[in-house]
């Protein structure tokens, strides 16, 4: 560009201004009241804090009563981390690999069901997975079915979280996948490796970037998820999210529920943190 | 003669095809893969088939099919309240994606050189990104209610809902800024075009399929929000997703229900159908032209 009166940083920064005033007041404000009332304490009336600071929100968050739904937490997100990565690799890779021209229209068939309203996926699956709906009847017939149907069980929250993060996982894994130069694998079947030593030593490192980003897409919103457990899952199936809404949504206990938001968004940060370490993009 | 593979590979004839290298799958139809990724495709698209043949049962009951009949969309017509609830969700849906589109751009060009403090903007442009949805949510609830006064309903959930689609605008305009070849506005400037002439002949017709897709992507985002919006709806003032959860909740899954979430799967299936189209039909005519106007 031939003139240039403004310095480039204030040009940039000017340009940037409405956004940063944006996430500035509608986001970290927000973030950091979130962190104010998690060191407040629960008054008498409803909706209310009152400070001075004190540790005792976290002390009960921290209670081994929490703990299981702490852990059930985790274990709702890892596995459906790694059941979005097991029926997503194949996926990113036959679409990167084969879909040849069609690679646009294969995306967007990914895409397409998963901007179909959140909302209305999960009560496809509430309806199929009901006693008398249609997986308990297909499974029925060859002995497989359940009394009730599945829901209220772990596995339709893991099912429901795996279908309503896919996506996530297969975008990430497809452009590593595309990036992936295919000749490596011949060169390691030409060294006398077979398909398994190939995927694991070979395959897996170099799509690695992309398992990482998927990983990370998948396993934040569904650590933080509450629809689907409260949808699919009962009493038992209650997770951080879920808990959260709870203290919110009833006006029950702010400090509480703040506290928790504050753990939710700790555990983000240390897996930012250690992806950061590793040198990778963090996004 | 000689003999074209499936691989495009080209085998001499009389010459064996090197079988090792074939058996191990280099170049054969991978069928455990192309059944795995059909399987997968079932997985996508079953619960959606289902939700959209419930929806013209004429039973009450979303376990069977028992016969055809559309009178649950008929009652969809008349519910004032969907009607209503449809209406704000739209608004909202428009309004975010417009400010979004705008805001972003600007950002995404701001973002386009290297200057100091670059980085901290990409840290702060990938927080909405990675912050749960029901951290943002509460956290909103209380900044709206506690300390700016900011009444629940269309505003606050306005600023929700810019707040967490910003980000995916910036993210799709700047990929494209990145990809774009300078010295077309460089030829631009050559050829005597002012700054402004320029931008608005050159750099804006290319930019604008990304421009669309972030529109068109502010805009599903809104107005498929629930956990987040469900936190800001005001009385009276509930977007659709809103509704059909609280609806839900309350009574189960109900044929009114499913029929409505059949119409939100089709209303977001279209536009992103029309986004693709307009994108990679824009982006086809302006790589025609960038074509023409760089050969070689």
């Amino acid at each position: 560009m031939a003139r240039r009166r403004v310095p480039r940083w204030l040009s940039a920064n000017l340009l940037l201004l409405p956004t940063g005033l944006w996430l500035a007041l509608f986001l970290l404000v927000p973030l950091a009241l979130v962190v104010q009332y998690s060191f407040a304490t629960r008054d008498t009336g409803p909706l209310r804090v009152v400070l001075p600071w004190t540790a005792q929100a976290y002390r009960t968050a921290l209670d081994p009563a929490f703990l299981p739904i702490f852990g059930r937490t985790l274990a709702y997100a890892a596995l459906t981390t790694v059941a979005c990565l097991v029926l997503g690799f194949p996926l990113a890779w036959f679409i990167a690999r084969h879909g040849g021209r069609h690679r646009n229209a294969l995306l967007a068939a990914v895409l397409v069901p998963f901007w179909a309203s959140y909302l209305a996926r999960i009560y496809a699956w509430k309806a199929l997975l009901d006693g008398d709906g249609l997986v308990n009847r297909l499974l029925g017939a060859v002995g497989l079915g359940r009394e009730g149907g599945f829901l209220l069980t772990d596995g339709a929250v893991v099912l429901g979280l795996t279908y309503g993060f896919l996506p996530f996982m297969v975008l990430p894994l497809y452009v590593a996948c595309e990036r992936f130069d295919y000749r490596l694998v011949e060169a390691s079947y030409d060294l006398g490796h077979g398909r398994v030593s190939t995927f694991f030593r070979v395959v897996l490192p170099g799509v690695r970037p992309g398992v990482l980003a998927g990983s990370l897409l998948v396993l934040v919103p569904s650590a933080g998820d509450f629809v689907t457990p409260k949808l699919l899952g009962g009493v038992d199936q209650s997770t951080f999210g879920s808990v959260i809404d709870d203290q919110f949504r009833g006006g029950n206990n702010w400090p509480l529920g703040s506290a928790m938001a504050v753990l939710l968004m700790a555990l983000v940060v240390v897996v930012l943190v250690v992806r950061g370490r590793r040198g990778e993009d963090v996004l | 003669m000689n003999a074209h593979r499936a691989d495009g590979r080209v085998t001499v004839a009389g010459e064996p095809a090197p079988r090792g290298r074939r058996r191990r799958g280099a170049g054969r139809r991978p069928w455990a893969l192309v059944t795995a990724v059909a399987l997968v495709f079932v997985f996508l698209y079953a619960p959606i088939l289902w939700l959209a043949l419930v929806s013209f049962n004429d039973s009450r009951t979303v376990s069977r099919f028992t016969g055809f009949s559309t009178h649950w969309y008929a009652e969809l017509v008349a519910d004032e309240r969907v009607r209503s609830a449809l209406g704000l969700t739209l608004r909202l849906a428009l309004s975010s994606a417009a400010v979004c589109t705008v805001v972003g751009t600007l950002a995404a060009f701001g973002l386009r050189r290297v200057f100091r403090g670059r980085g901290l903007w990409t840290v702060v442009l990938s927080l909405p990104l990675v912050v749960p949805e029901v951290v943002m949510g509460v956290s909103l609830l209380a900044f709206c209610v506690k300390l700016a006064g900011i009444p629940l309903g269309f505003g606050a959930l306005l600023a929700a809902h810019v707040a967490f689609s910003l980000s995916f605008v910036v993210v799709v305009v700047r990929s494209r800024l990145a990809g774009m070849d300078v010295r077309l506005e460089e030829a631009a400037a050559d050829l005597g075009a002012g700054p402004l002439t320029a931008f608005r002949t050159v750099t804006l017709p290319l930019v604008a399929p990304a421009v669309v897709a972030g529109a068109a992507f502010a805009f599903l985002l809104s107005f498929d929000d629930l956990v987040i919006s469900s936190y800001l709806t005001g009385v009276g003032s509930t977007t659709l997703p809103v509704f059909i959860y609280g609806q839900a909740s309350k009574r189960g899954v109900s044929p009114e229900i499913v029929a409505l979430s059949t119409l939100m799967v089709a209303v977001s299936a279209a536009l992103l159908l029309v986004g693709v189209a307009v994108v990679s039909w824009r982006a086809r005519r302006a790589g025609r032209r960038a074509d023409l106007a760089l050969p070689g």
